[in-house]
């Protein structure tokens, strides 16, 4: 336990707490995590803040993102500048929101974000189109994809601006039996 | 490429602009919040003077800074303004008002209180998390101290102290919390690599482990424990000594795994508690603790399976019944994003395009007639052939039962006679379940639907088993009875018999009394029953190993190693590995928490059985699963709340606690065994200890209670109220339906206005472009001279704004304006019923359609 008490300061540990929704021993898990990915640039030391940065390379190649088709963007989304690399702090804030403890309204507003590839605050047909190659690696054809993404903006889409906006993607995700 | 990077670039800039400006927006808030509190401490210092020019300067900035500001957070903003500038009119008004400022200070550390405890659900940076957080701090620190005044002070300040210290520790009590509960990794690594929908088996499976334990505590602690320390000893009376005749062979391995011979005579069964009425020094009455256990361990299980129920009712939303969104939850949430495992990835890429084009295809033949009938065919098909096995499967089992009891009055018969009930009961167990998965693959449903019948379907033949082996049992009961009967006229006969002898032989000292071993005794129905279910919950523990070995393990070993030698492809062909069967093993585990509760009445040991069951399954399924199995075909998300496995549960709960609730109201117990021995029933144990423990009145007013004068209108009272509750339950339901119609309605209309819009003719929008100016020239006095009367009234203009920019080729102004119009469900709160929406003022549009032929026609037309 002593050994443990140096990394953050118990002040560090209880801001964390509140910032996230973890435990102070999952935010140690977390922390050995992140710096398992390298153990040479993280310093066992984070009571003055380093400033330590993580390239996207490394977080991707976590067992936890590996085989997900959308862990570019979700590095992106999560990192401090949109380039996937990623701090300590931005990696205890993906983790937290991707945690089952998150509540939905704050899982709905990081989906959107996830999915709207070119950041421009609404999911367009081109970012629908990206997620259905992404889940399918490719295997629909052209028509198929443009047909599904149509569907989905003719379902979701509330106020008719043909794309999706960030009350329309909470509207239709609140209410979707599988998001966790 | 090059073009990626540029985007990807551009894209970059605008986030960080949209960051910046975020930030900076946010900074400027927090300069407000900053100023406001550095204001009220002026005002509390300078005491009369108040700065209400100053305030007003900055109350007309913030306005105008809201009304610009179309970025988040504007409610806070509000709340915080409101409270400003109430406080400043009020201070304007009246003069001396500390006590006002008070009030507002605390309205604002409750304010930042608020903040730091839902600063998890911000969506922001941790950055600015930490340091809103910091901030938030240090504000609540510095003027908590000055809140409250002379006497109130201190209180307050203790208070603070207090709810501080609370707060400490329920995080700290939560962080223990976290680290007792068991097996998180491992089941974590099992979700990884199967999927979620095998991991909520061996979460249900760690839930049914800590009841189980609960379950465990309470009948160790409360009766086997106290009947060894205080009760008498082995031996000291007849039903705690093994009878003469069986003591020979009461020790071999063979008798004990019947569990007769010395088991049978052990705290493990409730015929060997006595029934004194208080044991030890502690006067400790066991009969009332045997009985008083025994309801509660029903009571418990109860709680604990509706609570859970509820919990996962508030957690689960509607549970998708409307289908209007089939393509966006296939799209948004058809990735698990628990899989940590190429295998199980590649399966559900292909699951979930294959997904996607049964959905399209579907959408492309909606209305062709021939699939739909040759489905439907096939579904009843199957349903017919899974009645006709249940019905066999029941009629073997009563002829299995029938034939045993023929059995049972023979002598020497074989192994396989006396333990054919079980085998045959395992084997439909074994059997059937693949059998239905079999047929079930005619239904061609989806997987979690499909999982949900094959459920039901193998629920029901466990519980016609279930039934008919009880129907069996009460038949022996009976007999058994009948035979207590003559069983003791017997013993008193004996007893009598006894003591004359040894009357006639010495007369003067007291006869010695006779050995326990050769007293006769009765069959002791209850330790039977106890016995009978101890050895099927042991058999069902081995075939479920035994097929976990030799059906997954043995199996994955063939396939594995023959598989370099074989004249086909064994893993990708014929044998292959063997999937992890959620359903069979789910509803193995229901069926036996079912026996468990009914047996454990009868055989106190049963719960410690099922402890230690549910112990080794843990591992050794978790470890069988990842050795041995390979993941799902079809890979799919067991959905949040299982409620499923919890209804079950509950349904068997209710199906197990009948038959014990019979045997206690209305079957006498055994004369000589057990704790309630000598009483008519076993529930007189409640009424003797009423009687003689408790003063009179209490037992005057239990008889008044258990009166049927007042149980009968009680019931009546408790069906009326849920009649009831159901009634507004029914009614906020239609109300919810009707409110979703409301809105769908509303959704197409807007749609054919922008289908029609886009073909009007070119007059209507000059039309439309000249008169907004005028409109927009009518709200903007209004928005300035009053913000909260502006708010109903801000839909129009801006809705306004956001059409007539369209045309201009600028659709993040119009989208700006979209975003911050009120969604357009909110419009629901106007009654429709007209059909027709009220055109916008100064919208010289009369075209109002009848609402029927407007959907119809909406969905052929283009949308854009």
């Amino acid at each position: 336990m002593g050994n443990k008490q140096t990394i953050f300061t118990p002040q560090q540990l209880d801001a964390y707490q509140d910032c996230t929704f973890f435990t102070r021993k999952e935010i140690l898990r977390l922390f050995y995590r992140y710096r398992d990915l390298a153990p040479q640039l993280v310093p066992l030391d984070y009571t003055d803040k380093p400033d330590v940065t993580l390239p996207y390379e490394l977080i991707g190649s976590m067992p936890e993102l590996k085989d997900n088709p959308f862990r570019q963007r979700i590095a992106e989304v999560f990192s401090e500048h949109g380039d996937g690399n990623m701090t300590l702090d931005d990696f205890l804030d993906m983790f937290s929101a991707l945690s089952e403890m998150a509540p939905r309204d704050l899982k709905a507003y990081y989906a959107f974000k996830i999915y709207d590839f070119n950041n421009d605050d609404y999911i367009c047909k081109s970012d629908l189109e990206k997620t259905v190659n992404k889940l399918t690696r490719n295997e629909l054809t052209p028509e198929e994809v443009s047909l599904v993404c149509d569907k989905v903006i003719y379902e979701a889409d509330a106020d008719n601006d043909g794309k999706l906006s960030l009350e329309d993607f909470q509207h239709m995700i609140i209410r979707a039996p599988d998001f966790l | 490429k090059d073009k990626e990077g540029d985007d990807r670039k551009e894209e970059d800039s605008c986030s960080q602009q949209n960051i910046s400006s975020k930030r900076k927006n946010y900074q400027r808030k927090n300069s407000d919040g900053k100023r406001a509190g550095k204001e009220g401490s002026r005002q509390r210092e300078g005491g009369k003077k108040a700065p209400t020019k100053d305030q007003k300067e900055s109350e007309n900035k913030e306005k105008k800074t809201t009304r610009k500001g179309k970025e988040g957070e504007n409610k806070q903003k509000k709340d915080r303004k409101n409270s400003i500038s109430s406080a400043s009119s009020n201070s304007s008004d009246e003069d001396s008002l500390s006590e006002e400022e008070l009030a507002m200070l605390m309205e604002q550390v409750e304010q930042k209180k608020k903040l730091i405890s839902t600063m998890r659900n911000k969506p922001w940076r941790m950055v600015k998390k930490l340091s809103v957080l910091r901030e938030a701090q240090g504000f609540v620190e510095k003027f908590e101290g000055a809140l409250g005044k002379g006497k109130g002070k201190k209180l307050y300040a203790y208070k603070m102290m207090m709810a501080k210290k609370w707060v400490k520790f329920k995080r700290d009590f939560d962080n223990f919390k976290t680290q007792c509960i068991p097996w998180e990794m491992k089941i974590k690594e099992v979700e990884s690599h199967f999927g979620s929908s095998v991991a909520s088996y061996f979460i249900f499976l760690r839930w049914m482990y800590g009841v189980n334990l609960v379950l465990f505590g309470l009948i160790f602690g409360l009766v086997i424990i106290p009947e060894v320390l205080m009760g008498m000893p082995y031996g000291s009376m007849p039903r705690k000594t093994v009878p003469r005749a069986e003591q020979a062979t009461a020790m071999d391995f063979s008798v004990l795994w019947d569990f007769e011979g010395y088991i049978k005579y052990s705290a493990l069964f409730y015929g060997y508690y006595n029934n004194q009425r208080t044991i030890g020094w502690l006067k400790y009455r066991l009969p009332m603790a045997y009985f008083m256990v025994g309801i509660s361990v029903f009571g418990y299980s109860l709680m604990v399976v509706i609570r859970s129920m509820a919990r996962n009712a508030n957690e689960s939303t509607a549970d998708g019944d409307d289908n209007n969104f089939v393509f966006s939850w296939k799209m948004f949430t058809s990735w698990d994003y628990l899989i940590g495992n190429p295998e199980t990835a590649d399966n559900k890429f292909a699951s979930i395009t294959t997904s996607f084009k049964e959905s399209i295809v579907d959408e492309q033949e909606s209305n062709k007639d021939e699939n739909i009938h040759l489905r439907r065919f096939l579904r009843v098909l199957a349903n017919v052939l899974i009645i006709c096995c249940l019905c066999g499967s029941g009629y073997l089992i009563y002829f299995v039962v029938k034939r045993s009891q023929t059995f049972s009055k023979m002598q020497n018969v074989g192994w396989y006679e006396r333990n054919e009930v079980e085998i045959v009961m395992s084997l439909l167990g074994m059997f059937c379940p693949p059998l239905f998965e079999t047929i079930a693959a005619l239904e061609n449903y989806h997987p979690r639907i499909g999982l949900k019948w094959q459920l039901g379907r193998i629920f029901a033949l466990f519980l016609g088993n279930l039934y008919t082996f009880l129907l069996a049992l009460m038949d022996d009961v009976n007999e058994k009875l009948a035979e207590e009967d003559v069983v003791k006229n017997i013993t008193h006969w004996t007893l009598l018999v006894h003591h004359n002898s040894s009357m006639g032989n010495d007369s003067t000292a007291t006869p010695p009394p006779l050995d326990p071993a050769d007293m006769p005794r009765g069959p002791c129905w209850e330790t039977t029953v106890g016995i009978e279910f101890v050895r099927l919950t042991v058999s069902d523990i081995l075939v479920t190993y035994i097929t976990i070995l030799v059906g997954d393990f043995i199996r994955a070993c063939f396939v594995r190693f023959v598989n370099y030698c074989w004249c086909w492809d064994l893993e990708a062909g014929f044998p292959s590995y063997a999937e992890f069967d959620i359903s069979g093993n789910v509803l193995g585990l229901i069926f036996n928490q079912g026996m468990i509760w009914m047996g454990s009445f009868y055989a106190p040991g049963l719960v410690g059985i099922n402890v230690l069951r549910l112990l080794t399954s843990m591992y050794f399924q978790c470890w069988a699963v990842m050795s041995s199995n390979v993941p799902h075909e079809r890979v799919f998300k067991a959905s949040k709340s299982n409620n499923f496995y919890m209804g079950l549960l509950l349904l068997i709960l209710f199906l197990s606690l009948l038959p014990v609730a019979y045997t206690i109201m209305s079957l006498p117990p055994s004369f000589d065994c057990g704790p309630f021995s000598g009483k008519k029933r076993m529930y007189e144990v409640i009424q003797e200890t009423i009687e003689l423990d408790f003063p009179l009145f209490v037992a005057k007013i239990f008889s008044y209670v258990a009166n049927p004068g007042l149980i009968i209108p009680a019931i009546l009272l408790m069906v009326l109220a849920i009649y009831y509750l159901n009634a507004v339950a029914k009614a906020y339901q239609r109300a919810n339906a009707e409110l979703k119609k409301k809105m769908q309605m509303q959704r197409e209309e807007e749609k054919n206005k922008r289908n029609n819009k886009a073909s009007t003719n070119p007059m209507l929008q000059d039309l439309e472009d000249l008169l907004t100016p005028s409109t927009r020239s009518e709200s903007h006095p209004k928005q300035t001279e009053d913000k909260k009367t502006e708010s109903p009234n801000r839909t129009s203009p801006v809705g306004k704004q956001g059409k007539a920019a369209v045309p201009d080729g600028s659709p993040m102004t119009g989208g700006r304006g979209a975003a911050f119009t009120l969604p357009p469900h909110v419009f629901v709160t106007q009654p429709p019923a007209l059909g027709v929406r009220a055109p916008y003022p100064g919208q010289p549009r009369p075209r109002g359609h009848p609402l029927g032929p407007v959907r119809a026609s909406g969905r052929g037309q283009p949308r854009y």
